[in-house]
């Protein structure tokens, strides 16, 4: 047997040992169940979001006071609240608002602090040492707290509670960042690109971000959760997003304090929307950090 | 069963209803207890004189006297006051002079006796306060030309010209009377802080974000039905508690016994079916009119047909009947009080725009009118207030009956501070939640929100229109009922339909479910009226 046959039957093996995506992802899911049940949640979640209008059986603004705080049943699946709107159209279509703002939030959020960390890590010296300095200062109010504050100064709008729950993700995504790009500076290609006289950007950007995308992935999954947590916390509040645009914190404000006594089912399903979207997050969040982070996949 | 036996069985119980009844209606009334009411707001200061919330008045209002007020035991009547400080008054057959006697027992809490100076000192201070003193309410009284203690226990008002509007504005349950003392020598902002009045309770403590604390005053001016002084309470407590649904469970719970601003239909309900006949309620009109108004500094707003089909888009019959379920609005009515003689008639109001049942025909005129004047299909943004009853339920309400003309709607809600600064400071909103609630029912003086702007300061739609403010003027110095009805007519339809300048939506509805053994208390109009709990006591 040749050398060369020796290669060819290896690739063949090899060839033999590659498996479909489905079973790629199979096999993930074996692996990570509790994943699977997040990523599904999620997946749900961007169906509804994407197809709301054709999902929705009503339209989710629209009153209709002959239909007022009808219960669950055949014509409302999950019943009408008291201006007499489809409450399972506005679930729908509260994905779409929850999905959007936690998305936005997250990746803003995320993709900003990922810059920054890497920068923070980059530069060092005294440049670290203040931004990081600042940095402990924003990470030292509760995500509530700083986005209270913050829908307070601007307003409350959909765009306000957005840049309300980026701004506190910001110092979250950099901390954690700037640790992994700390000991990729030390790496001799970052110096052979300093030698070959590419600009700061470059390096930062092309060189040192791509290797810390581990990371940033695993912030911008948990940051989804809480964002959409921090979300229907606003609107519950009164803060965030405003009539008549269908949100879940904002449904569940709508129907807690006067109808949760007759008329439960306002308050009961956003807010089981609320806690499964979380869930989904979280799991899903969980099982990515599970998959990417190489001490866990090595144990 | 014999007819005979049976008219016999409905006589003896119809006797025994009639009896039982009057038995209640007569019971003497109680001497002793604590009255706890739960108030839904904030005492910004103790100086009724500056301040013109409820979360004020609830509190404080029983450590103070009034010179007349709404009579306690009629106080649906928009022409019913009576003495409180004084003992009567007489008006002189031009009606530009009052002559008010007082009262010679009265004595402030510190003990200091209550005599025509005071009175004068209370009334400069309201009339004409010094500069840089607020007085919320001065421009009630532009009618009135001097205040002049005429005697120990006389004040006599002399007005400019004679006017319906005088009497019921001096019944104002902000007016307090203060001591002449007090303000000389510490100054007119010490009531903001500190209290000293007349009224049938002493102040005891005011645990700031937790309650105010009353005791019964030995010797209040006023008698009982016992022949005692009153009030008939030993005391009472104004317990802060701003989330509804903590002030529901606290009557529930009996650890407050009443509400005096009011819950919703929804919360009524509830506790009747949780406590049944334990829950009293009493139900009213309430002298607080909703509507909208459009911000006529902005260009788009400034085209009365866009105006017109704002108002015209708006189902009053049929949004009155469903919200009146959820929400404390209830009756369709102009820009005056529905029960007062000035109001529009239901024939009279069915002519203006947007009255008319017929919705098909009101929002294919309204179309029309948005595609003549280029807002076919627009944007329009509503102001609204973070305060669900009924502020946020009328605004949700409001944007789904104009997203039916085609509108593209969108609603901004702040908290009440940004909301305020927003339409008196910024004045940059496009259309918003407008309201103009009043105390005592008064419409000669509460007609003034929809004077021009650089006159009246609660003018948010920032127009200027000389014809209203000419007839305002008329309609105040009439002293004749039937030519005032006349202006207003043409008053109101300048506004709500020819210029559009405002559009009335629903006048609020008071709902107030109470322990049924809380007596003597009758609901007024308005939930600043009514507050000083002399006459209330307790059935236990």
């Amino acid at each position: 047997m040749t050398a060369a046959d020796v290669t060819s039957v290896s690739e063949i093996d090899e060839l033999r040992s590659q498996k479909t995506f489905i079973e790629k992802s199979a096999d993930m899911f074996r692996k990570q169940p509790l994943g699977a049940v997040g990523f599904f949640v999620v997946l749900a979640m961007i169906i509804m979001a994407i197809f709301a209008n054709y999902l929705a059986p009503y339209d989710p603004t629209l009153n209709d006071f002959a239909a007022m705080l009808i219960a669950p049943g055949a014509d409302y699946w999950l019943g009408t609240d008291q201006f007499g709107r489809d409450i399972m159209s506005r679930l729908i279509y509260g994905a779409r608002t929850a999905l959007f703002v936690g998305f936005a939030a997250s990746f803003v959020g995320a993709t900003c602090g990922l810059v920054l960390g890497v920068m923070s890590a980059y530069f060092g010296g005294t440049f670290d040492l203040i931004f990081q300095r600042i940095m402990d200062v924003f990470m030292s109010f509760p995500l509530i707290i700083m986005a209270l504050a913050i829908v307070s100064i601007f307003g409350p709008s959909t765009q306000n509670v957005i840049i309300a729950i980026t701004i506190p993700f910001i110092p979250r995504c950099a901390r954690v960042v700037r640790s992994n790009a700390l000991a990729i500076r030390e790496i001799p290609y970052v110096d052979a690109a300093r030698a070959l006289g590419f600009g700061h950007a470059r390096i930062i950007l092309r060189h040192m971000a791509p290797n810390v995308m581990a990371p940033f992935l695993i912030m911008l999954t948990s940051f989804v959760g809480q964002a959409i947590l921090t979300e229907a916390s606003l609107s519950y509040l009164g803060l965030g997003v405003q009539e008549p645009t269908p949100a879940w914190g904002l449904m569940l404000q709508g129907g807690a304090e006067e109808y949760i006594e007759s008329e439960p089912w306002i308050a009961i399903f956003p807010g089981v929307a609320i806690s499964l979207a979380v869930f989904g997050f979280n799991l899903f969040g969980d099982s990515v950090r599970d998959v990417l982070d190489p001490r866990l996949r090595t144990q | 069963m014999k007819p005979s036996i049976k008219l016999a069985i409905a006589m003896g119980a119809g006797a025994a209803f009639t009896l039982g009844a009057v038995a209640t209606a007569s019971a003497a009334p109680k001497r002793g207890g604590m009255l706890n009411i739960v108030v839904g707001s904030k005492i910004p200061s103790y100086d009724g004189h500056r301040e013109t919330t409820f979360g004020m008045i609830h509190p404080i209002r029983p450590f103070y006297s009034l010179l007349i007020r709404v009579n306690p035991d009629n106080p649906q009547s928009t022409s019913d006051f009576v003495c409180d400080i004084c003992s009567n008054f007489t008006k002189s057959s031009d009606g530009k002079t009052y002559v008010f006697k007082i009262r010679e027992n009265v004595k402030f809490h510190d003990g200091t006796p209550l005599t025509s100076q005071d009175v004068k000192a209370t009334w400069h201070k309201l009339i004409f306060p010094p500069k840089g003193i607020a007085s919320s309410r001065k421009a009630f009284y532009g009618m009135v030309e001097s205040v002049e203690a005429t005697g120990k226990y006389e004040v006599t008002f002399k007005l400019k010209y004679a006017t319906g509007g005088f009497i019921p504005a001096l019944a104002t349950p902000f007016n307090f009377i203060y001591s002449k003392k007090d303000l000389d020598t510490h100054g007119y902002k010490w009531h903001m802080k500190n209290i000293n009045g007349t009224g049938a309770f002493t102040f005891v403590q005011h645990q700031p974000g937790a309650f105010v604390e009353g005791k019964r005053y030995a010797n209040y001016h006023l008698k009982g039905e016992d022949g005692k002084n009153k009030p008939y309470l030993d005391g009472y407590k104004a317990i802060s508690a701003p989330k509804m649904a903590i002030r529901l469970q606290a009557i529930r719970g009996d650890r407050a016994q009443i509400e005096f601003r009011a819950f919703p239909p929804k919360a009524r309900d509830d506790l009747k079916k949780a406590l049944g006949d334990k829950i009293t309620v009493q139900e009213s009109d309430w002298n607080c009119v909703m509507g909208f108004s459009s911000n006529q500094k902005l260009k788009k707003f400034q085209d009365v047909r866009t105006r017109q089909a704002l108002t015209l888009g708006l189902d009053r019959w049929g949004g009155s009947k469903y919200l009146s379920k959820i929400a404390i609005v209830k009756t369709v009515g102009g820009t005056v009080f529905p029960n007062h003689s000035l109001a529009a008639k239901k024939e009279e109001l069915l002519k203006l725009k947007g009255y008319n049942p017929d919705m098909a025909a009101n929002q294919a005129e309204a179309k029309k009118l948005l595609a003549a004047a280029g807002m076919a299909g627009a944007s329009v943004e509503l102001l609204n207030r973070a305060v669900d009853q009924p502020y946020k339920v009328v605004g949700t309400w409001m944007l789904g009956q104009w997203k039916k003309l085609g509108l593209k709607t969108t609603q901004i809600v702040l908290p009440t501070g940004p909301w305020y600064a927003k339409f008196r400071k910024k004045k940059d909103q496009e259309t918003m939640i407008d309201f103009n609630c009043q105390g005592v029912v008064n419409p000669l003086i509460d007609a003034s929100k929809w004077l021009s702007n650089d006159i009246a300061s609660n003018n948010y739609a920032n127009y200027q229109d000389r014809q209203l403010d000419k007839w305002y003027d008329q309609m105040n110095r009439t002293g004749d009922e039937a030519e005032a009805y006349s202006i207003m007519r043409k008053y109101e339809k300048r506004i709500v339909d020819e210029k559009a300048h405002y559009a009335v939506s629903f006048w609020w509805y008071k709902i107030n479910p109470y322990r049924s053994y809380v007596k003597g208390w009758n609901i007024a109009p308005s939930h600043y009226l009514n507050q000083s709990l002399d006459q209330v006591w307790l059935d236990k």
